[in-house]
């Protein structure tokens, strides 16, 4: 009960005046960073940084904590109204939440959105009271072989799930493995794949290649379509959320698969992209409408959502334990708890209980004012879509070239943009799945990474993917995910034919 | 207003007193935002640096322009080392260093070499201690290079930050020095690899003392020896009435190996003697506040700090050193 | 999505697959040559660098080839777009080259406002008034926020030098 105690006295730190308007402040600066693609939650909360040295470091991290949720807050809102997602863990958003922004359903979407973020954000909070130093020490079973298990199991469940031709979903993902490799090889030290171009030195960028083939590819496809958007109906008042907040309680079974993929995700920590697919791949496979995800299924934002914020919230706590950051944002404010003189590890909840509270406390708070900031302005955010499309295309242009430069503050970058956006307009008339491209460009070095350093360790030896109970658990659930697509098929057939 | 009269005044007299006196006096100021280039990513020792200095300079107010941090970590940072030698002229940004200085273009071949900057400053330099967990039998480097090498040849796990980088070269030189085998697993940064040793995934490792200190205080980690001439300097207790100081230096415990990490700042070339003085001064400010020396103890910081001939003569030398090093190790480019 | 009706031309589906088809292949071959460049075999320390996209590469192709084979089979008339879509989409697609293109040497600020005007004047129709208001509010608002609140750095141009930005 000692928690508690220190739980309460965390929220009377958090209820101080000073702090309640640093918490507010630090979503609306969130939700902008997490708006403008190519800002980012990392650069955004790094930027922020030096901001916060004239604070006290309890309002100062609740300050960069709420940043990190308005960023993830922020991140939905361009991936369900444009179709590009900021941030990695939003790509999985796009897959509904755009196609349900297109039927004039932005306002649902968002709330969805919004609402699941929340949930699972709170689940991990919760989680994160209650059995934090349990949690931690499992984090450190994780070694390579594990890492590289839980990335098979992340593309073993969405594998497959793509309705075109197989060789085309396996085409695109391999371009997106191919794409991830250029650059450094982190095992070896070497370049490759630059052919001596020293602008591919930084391999490619997710975030370009997404900004390009989502948001400038859709915006190609719909001037062939002609000028117009088409969620231009978006009903813009207050009333849409509470009607799909009545609507969200039917998916409880979702949510909480979807957190408590979030939470195994974010401890891992393998992180939140990871978890938003798997979820999303997992609730097409055991939803009753699996068959009508991605046209505009609001199961299919409540999933990906969910997990994604459960992880990016469990992956704090190995932040704090063990000095590890889960996520690139989690890094930079890893690195501000350096600064102001707090040691992240295994004392900090020992020796640091009164800023340990008071930041669970903040996480509490920050979630829930973060939440009512957003709502309040969905409608301003569905009111986007009725600006017309010969003036909001040029800004959105424009805005995706200002993100795809400040990634790495090259131009070259911005030409790129440009060629993945054709490249993704040509790919999608010719029926290629887009989104494994995207999950092999997010993960597929970290993956090969992970193969590579567990062979090292076990000298060339496969057996290390077998070589314990939990590694061997995730990859024989990997194993499953993968085949089950072709036993259900066959199922499919088998019934076909006797019908 | 009255910031910039007085602005006004203090450069009239520092003109006045230019024409009066010495011609070389620093007269330069930056005109636009500087932007400070971190050649790796977020979260690292460099950058950790490098946002530090820049809170400094914002929350004592040392600069009249913001100052900018940028990560360009692409290529083992040779993303930032190209980004800087192609804007010869700018005097608005520097970059911080680390080993990579010398390793990048040595192990990758990209076209650059530290002569191409303008160097500024040396701030400090970072120290490398050989660490193990705390469960193991090793109590002291005798006792763990014996296990080593008793065990059969590869199989004990050094894990280290990046490839071909700092971590793996000393784990070369202990290779050699020992006579024994590892087998080195490179990671992503400094946090991940202590973890990994507390979780048991590698053997050891010769992280910085920032990168393992919180695992030492929590009874995790055990540090060995600390590759440098003698022990650390800062005698605070850290862990079981343990301080830096009482870590003795590996020379003294039979591996005769030196290796500090260069923290240091170049410009970009072509940079006149008014601005480079600017930077020093900048820096020679910076070092004097108290955030700095606190940020200097948490990370056990070795505070040597040269400027001019004698900072390019050091560079040089450790320049030569590194590349030694890495062709006995066989990590030069192979040309592709 | 494609079957266009049979009154209007453009360039067939087959052809326009076909062809994009060949440039993945084309695509995958470049990998295969860069992986050979890096190493493909297993050295001392596990797979070299080229080892994974070495075949990452060969599954490009061959997947590729299987999708010729199949894009060719198949008896499909279809249009790949109208021309006048494909018209369309260049009116993006040429005016965004020219602004990206543009960009390093005009700076973003200059650029935008010129790329944005144009934007909304020509296929907008908008009164200049409104293109004015937005072409160069735009960029004065991104400044603000980029440089000012967030401190990134954007590509400048002579205006901005001039102008002592």
């Amino acid at each position: 009960m000692e928690e508690l105690a220190n739980l309460f006295q965390g929220f009377a730190i958090a209820l101080q005046p000073f702090n309640i308007m640093v918490m507010v402040l630090g979503i609306v600066l969130g939700v902008v960073i997490g708006v403008l693609p190519g800002l980012g939650g990392a650069n955004g909360v790094a930027i922020l940084l030096p901001l916060t040295f004239s604070m006290p470091p309890t309002s100062a991290i609740i300050m960069l904590s709420c940043i990190y949720w308005g960023a993830l807050f922020g991140g939905a809102i361009t991936s369900i109204l444009f179709n590009i997602p900021g941030e990695p863990w939003s790509v999985a958003t796009t897959f509904d939440g755009y196609p349900m922004a297109q039927q004039g359903k932005a306002g649902e979407a968002l709330t969805a959105a919004f609402t699941s973020s929340f949930v699972g954000a709170l689940f991990a909070v919760v989680m994160i009271t209650l059995v934090a130093p349990l949690v931690a020490s499992f984090a450190l079973r994780f070694g390579p072989a594990e890492k590289f298990a839980v990335y098979f199991l992340a593309f073993c469940s969405f594998v497959g799930l793509s309705k075109e031709p197989p060789f085309k979903t396996i085409a695109a993902m391999m371009m997106g493995f191919a794409l991830a490799a250029v650059g450094l090889d982190s095992i070896t030290g070497q370049l490759r794949l630059t052919f001596g171009f020293t602008e591919m030195l930084n391999g490619f960028d997710f975030l370009i290649a997404v900004i390009g083939l989502f948001g400038i590819g859709e915006i190609l496809l719909t001037m062939e379509e002609g000028l117009s958007f088409r969620g231009g109906k978006a009903k813009i008042n207050l009333r849409v959320v509470v009607q799909t907040w009545k609507e969200l309680p039917a998916y409880w079974m979702t949510s909480l698969r979807s957190c408590l993929i979030g939470c195994w995700m974010g401890i891992t920590p393998a992180g939140a992209t990871p978890a938003s697919f798997m979820s999303y791949g997992i609730a097409k496979r055991m939803s009753k409408k699996g068959n009508n995800f991605g046209k505009g299924e609001i199961e299919g934002v409540v999933a990906p959502e969910t997990a994604a914020h459960a992880a990016g919230t469990a992956a704090l706590l190995p932040m704090l334990s063990l000095g590890v950051p889960g996520s690139p944002t989690a890094a930079v404010l890893l690195g501000g708890l350096l600064i102001w003189g707090l040691q992240p590890g295994p004392m900090l909840f020992v020796e640091q209980k009164e800023f340990v509270w008071g930041l669970i406390a903040s996480m509490y708070l920050g979630n829930l004012v973060g939440l009512i900031v957003v709502l309040t302005c969905v409608p301003i955010f569905a009111a986007i879509l009725r600006i017309p499309f010969s003036i909001i295309a040029p800004l959105i242009l424009v805005l995706c070239a200002i993100g795809a430069y400040s990634v790495h503050s090259s131009t070259f970058d911005v030409i790129l943009m440009l060629v993945f956006g054709v490249i993704g307009y040509l790919l999608k008339k010719c029926n290629y799945p887009l989104a494994p491209l995207v999950l092999a460009i997010v993960l597929g070095d970290k993956a090969e990474e992970a193969f590579r350093q567990s062979l090292l360790g076990s000298q060339g030896s496969l057996g290390i993917f077998f070589s314990n109970a939990l590694v061997s658990t995730i990859m024989i659930l990997g194993l499953i995910a993968l085949f089950w697509s072709v036993i259900q098929q066959g199922y499919t057939r088998l019934r076909g034919a006797t019908a | 207003m009255k910031r910039s009269a007085e602005f006004a005044l203090a450069t009239m007299a520092a003109l006045y007193a230019g024409a009066m006196a010495a011609p070389a006096l620093a007269a330069w100021e930056p005109v636009r935002p500087v932007e400070f280039i971190v050649p790796a990513g977020t979260g690292g020792g460099a950058d950790q640096m490098a946002r530090t200095i820049q809170g400094i300079v914002t929350k004592h107010n040392l600069m009249k322009q913001p100052m900018v941090v940028i990560n360009k970590s692409g290529g083992a940072g040779g993303e930032g080392f190209l980004d800087l030698k192609a804007s010869g002229g700018n005097p608005h940004k520097i970059i911080i260093t680390l080993s990579n200085l010398f390793t990048t273009p040595l192990a990758t071949g990209i076209p650059f070499s530290w002569k191409d900057l303008t160097p500024v400053a040396m701030l400090a330099l970072d120290e490398f201690v050989l660490w193990v967990n705390a469960e193991q039998p090793f109590k002291t480097t005798k006792d763990f290079i014996a296990a080593v090498k008793a065990a059969p040849a590869g199989t004990m796990k050094m894990g280290g930050t990046g490839s071909k980088q700092e971590d793996q070269i000393i784990t070369v030189a202990i290779e050699k020095a020992a006579g024994v085998r590892f087998t080195y697993i490179p990671y992503k940064g400094g946090g991940e690899v202590a973890v990994q040793l507390v979780g048991n995934h590698v053997e050891s490792t010769v992280n910085n003392p920032i990168e393992a200190v919180a695992q030492w205080r929590g009874g995790k980690l055990r540090p060995l020896c600390v590759f440098d001439a003698k022990p650390m300097a800062y005698d605070e207790p850290i862990a079981d009435g343990k301080s830096w100081k009482d870590i003795p230096s590996c020379k003294s415990q039979g591996l005769d190996i030196e290796y500090l990490m260069l923290r240091g700042i170049f410009m970009s070339p072509r940079a006149t003697k008014d601005q480079v003085e600017y930077y020093v001064d900048l820096f020679k400010k910076v070092r004097a506040t108290p955030e700095w020396l606190d940020f200097m103890k948490s990370g056990a910081f070795n505070t040597t700090f040269l400027t001019g001939a004698d900072y390019a003569k050091w560079v040089e030398i450790e320049e030569k050193r590194h590349e030694t090093l890495m062709k006995d190790a066989g990590f030069l480019a192979t040309g592709n | 999505m494609t079957t266009g009706s049979s009154s209007s031309t453009g360039p067939a589906h087959r052809l326009v697959e076909a062809g994009i088809t060949g440039l993945i292949a084309l695509f995958g071959a470049v990998v295969i040559y860069g992986s050979v460049k890096a190493g493909i075999n297993w050295g001392s320390e596990g797979p070299r660098a080229g080892f994974f996209p070495f075949y990452i590469g060969i599954f490009i192709v061959a997947s590729s080839a299987i999708n010729l084979w199949n894009g060719l089979r198949e008896d499909n008339d279809a249009l790949f777009a109208e021309w006048g879509q494909l018209r369309q989409v260049m009116s993006v697609v040429v005016p965004t080259a020219i602004y990206v293109g543009v960009m390093p040497f005009a700076g973003l600020y200059l650029a935008s406002a010129v790329f944005i005007g144009w934007f909304m004047r020509w296929l907008g129709k908008y009164r200049w008034v409104t293109v004015l208001a937005v072409s160069l509010g735009m960029p004065i608002v991104t400044y603000f926020i980029f440089e000012r609140w967030f401190l990134v750095p954007l590509p400048k141009g002579p205006v901005e030098e001039w102008l002592g930005l």
